[in-house]
């Protein structure tokens, strides 16, 4: 197996909750709480789960816009935790993001060009001839008309402000991309459009991404392996075609089972998982399993014990009794992620 | 569902404009559709298709100005609602056409308990006094699966989750009766967990209340799940219309062909490249005389830039009852394109 080149270990992002007149803690928002992961190089996972689950947040703590609360993130053999900021500041080229909604992150004071070019005025000390050669050739690449350089943002349709968003994260070579939700604020005709040119990028460059998004079609078909999230931590991690095929954690289960698939025959007949209730709070998550309180298979142990994420057949990681119950039953093939394994998302067991 | 059902609703050559500063927005361009009794009509077509412009038009709901609704008829219940006066309306809407939209948030008054919404269609339509109207919201809201109902009539729509809050909405919809549910978009904001709930209900009151009802979403998915009946708009236009199984199985549009192609499927042979429709939908301004489509189309000719296509039926029915297209071209037969 290849050095991952990003190395999630029980990653923990919290938000304090104040409150009062002297605004005291109260409380924690635990948005993240203990999750493990790895990337490998060139390679695209997949990062799915319900509104408020955490997806933002993991994707941008990898990228250290927050002070982890704990874990560690290792990008490229550093842990980007506990750079000091000079030293995050020489790493930050290497990462980058693109956000949902391309209105919003492109300031519309500025020029396409100057959007595309800030970060080389940040990173490098180029002269303005090589700058603007440069984001010619960005412009290039993402498919935009290098007519329009002098244009702002308002006058570009959603896909192609998308496809500036993009620029800007490739104008420094970047290695690894968070898209957060690229394509969730595009029309259905237009993401394509968007999804296609992520994935030719990320041939032509080599380009590893962490893609977030809560379209589980359109994630099968960019992801190569998907993690699953529920209420701060990872339900299942496996590889797409797996995981598509034949979910092992209830969640997981449910949730592929009720996206609507564009097919009158096939619609008639499937069985959908109707879950009842809503998701629990992240500042006051239940005890045990953090799904037990809409699980149609909860027993009694998910009240009382967490369940680890543990490799229950190869590559596949899942975190419910249930499935860890039967893991004889797989073909006796318990192999340990060996490092996985060792951080489960209990955390702190009380 | 009976064929030859006289309609409930019928919406003929409805044309709609905005008068903005740059010029006329062509919004709706000559829409024609009915609802037949306890059918599900399904309107799918990409933003600024024109779904909640004619969908709001009918009903009176737009500002004018710039709204104009320049033309055509709409009829429920014998009359046409756009000849009426806005009071008479005003009273159609309460009682005869539920709505429900996007964002429950936007649409539920954050000050009134959701006991308060529900009951003042109810006193104001019905006539029902203070003690009748509470009776009815707490078997609404038992109706629309939101357990406790009774105590739950006193809370205020920002202690309710997304999924609940549509759920509210759904129950001041239904209040009243309503002969014709118009839904724009009502899973759009939530989660595919929630929006399974949702459709599980709608399925469900369907079947115990039979009324018809209009579900606008941009989700082929959604559509395959629960119409009888599929309207596919573009550029302010219908652009095909058929029974949910033939609008899938044969579609005719290059539009609607296209759109079933570049969704991903989440099961089955997985594509290797998805399929790409190229360019930016139109921007609607000035009268429409070309195929809103020709600029994106793979198929356009000469024709479709000198005349914009009126909707003919492929099957021999009448326009709007059975399968009907507005396109110059003609696709090969499906055997030949099964084997391309
Ligand atoms: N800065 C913050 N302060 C307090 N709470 C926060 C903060 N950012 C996120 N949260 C909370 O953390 C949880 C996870 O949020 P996050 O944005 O990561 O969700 P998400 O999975 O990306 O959801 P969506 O699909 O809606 O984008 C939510 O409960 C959110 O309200
Ligand atoms: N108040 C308005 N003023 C000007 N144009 C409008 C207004 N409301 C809607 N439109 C235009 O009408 C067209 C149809 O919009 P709409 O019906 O909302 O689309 P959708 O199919 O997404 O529901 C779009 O081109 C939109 O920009
Ligand atoms: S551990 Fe229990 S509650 Fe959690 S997913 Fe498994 S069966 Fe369900
Ligand atoms: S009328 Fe012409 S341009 Fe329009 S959809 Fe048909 S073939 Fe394409
Ligand atoms: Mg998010
Ligand atoms: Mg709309």
């Amino acid at each position: 197996m290849p050095e991952p080149l990003v190395r999630v270990r029980n990653l923990k992002m919290h938000f304090p909750i104040h409150a009062g007149i002297l605004r005291r803690k109260v409380g924690a928002v635990k948005a993240v709480d203990g999750v493990s992961f790895d990337i490998f190089e060139g390679e695209t996972l997949g990062l799915v789960g319900e509104s408020g689950c955490g997806k933002s947040t993991v994707g941008r703590a990898l990228l250290r816009l927050y002070e982890l609360t704990d874990g560690s993130v290792v990008i490229g053999g550093e842990d980007i935790a506990t750079l000091d900021p000079d030293a995050l500041r020489k790493k930050r080229p290497t990462m980058q993001m693109v956000f949902q909604d391309p209105q919003a992150s492109l300031n519309p004071r500025m020029t396409v060009a100057a959007i595309i070019g800030e970060p080389l005025d940040e990173h490098t000390d180029w002269p303005e001839a090589k700058k603007t050669e440069r984001v010619y050739e960005l412009m290039d690449q993402v498919g935009l008309n290098r007519r329009f350089a002098n244009r702002y943002p308002h006058e570009f349709s959603g896909g192609q402000r998308q496809r500036i968003g993009i620029a800007r994260a490739l104008a420094l070579n970047p290695k690894f991309i968070v898209c957060d939700e690229p394509i969730a604020a595009l029309d259905v005709s237009i993401q394509a459009q968007v999804v296609n040119l992520l994935e030719d990028l990320q041939d032509r460059l080599g380009l590893t991404y962490l893609f977030i998004s809560h379209d589980l079609s359109m994630v099968r078909h960019i992801a190569d392996r998907v993690a699953v999230m529920y209420l701060g931590q990872i339900a299942e991690l496996s590889p797409r075609d797996a995981l598509y095929a034949a979910p092992l954690h209830p969640y997981a289960q449910a949730l592929l089972s009720a996206v609507p698939e564009a097919d009158p025959a096939l619609e008639a007949t499937r069985q959908r998982i109707i879950l009842k209730g809503d998701v629990p709070s992240p500042a006051n998550p239940p005890k045990g399993c953090n799904f037990c309180t809409r699980c149609p298979k909860v027993i009694p142990l998910c009240r009382e014990e967490k369940p680890r994420l543990s490799e229950v057949q190869p590559g596949r990681f899942v975190a419910c009794h249930l499935v860890a119950a039967n893991q004889d039953t797989v073909g006796g093939h318990v192999s340990p992620g060996p490092e996985v394994r060792e951080h489960n998302q209990q955390g702190e067991l009380s | 569902m009976p064929d030859g059902a006289s309609p409930v609703l019928d919406v003929r050559g409805l044309k709609t404009v905005f008068k903005t500063r740059g010029g006329e927005i062509h919004a709706v361009n000559s829409v024609s559709f009915h609802l037949r009794p306890g059918e599900l009509l399904g309107v799918v077509g990409e933003s600024g298709s024109g779904k909640s412009v004619t969908m709001m038009s009918l009903i009176g709901l737009l500002p004018s100005p710039p709204a104009e609704v320049r033309g055509g008829e709409v009829l429920l219940g014998g009359r046409d609602l756009l000849k009426l006066a806005p009071r008479d309306l005003q009273a159609v809407r309460g009682a005869k056409v539920g709505f429900v939209f996007q964002d429950p948030m936007t649409s539920l008054n954050p000050v009134f308990t959701v006991g308060n919404q529900i009951m003042e269609p109810l006193m104001k339509h019905m006539g029902m006094t203070k003690a009748q109207a509470t009776d009815r919201a707490a078997e609404l809201l038992d109706l629309v699966g939101i357990p406790d109902a009774r105590k739950r009539l006193k809370s205020y729509p920002h202690q309710f989750s997304g999924g609940m809050r549509q759920r509210v909405m759904i129950a001041i919809a239904l209040a009243c009766d309503p002969d014709v549910l118009i839904a724009d978009e009502p899973t759009t904001a939530l989660d595919v967990t929630i929006q399974a709930q949702i459709i599980e209900l709608v399925k469900e009151l369907r079947q115990k209340l039979g009324m018809a009802i209009v579900w606008i979403t941009h989700d082929l998915g959604v559509i395959a799940g629960i119409a009888d009946r599929v309207m596919v708009m573009y550029g302010g236009q219908v652009v095909e219309q058929a029974p949910v199984k033939q609008l899938f199985a044969n579609p005719q549009h290059p539009y609607t062909r296209a759109l079933l192609k570049t969704v991903p499927a989440l099961t089955g042979a997985r594509a290797a490249r998805l399929e790409v429709i190229q360019g930016q939908p139109p921007l609607l301004q000035g009268e429409p005389t070309a195929c809103p489509f020709r600029a994106r189309c793979a198929h356009a000719h000469p024709r479709c830039e000198a005349e914009n296509p009126a909707r003919r039926a492929i099957d021999g029915l009448p326009v709007g009852q059975g399968h009907d297209v507005a396109c110059h071209w003609t696709p090969p037969p499906t055997s030949e394109v099964a084997h391309a």
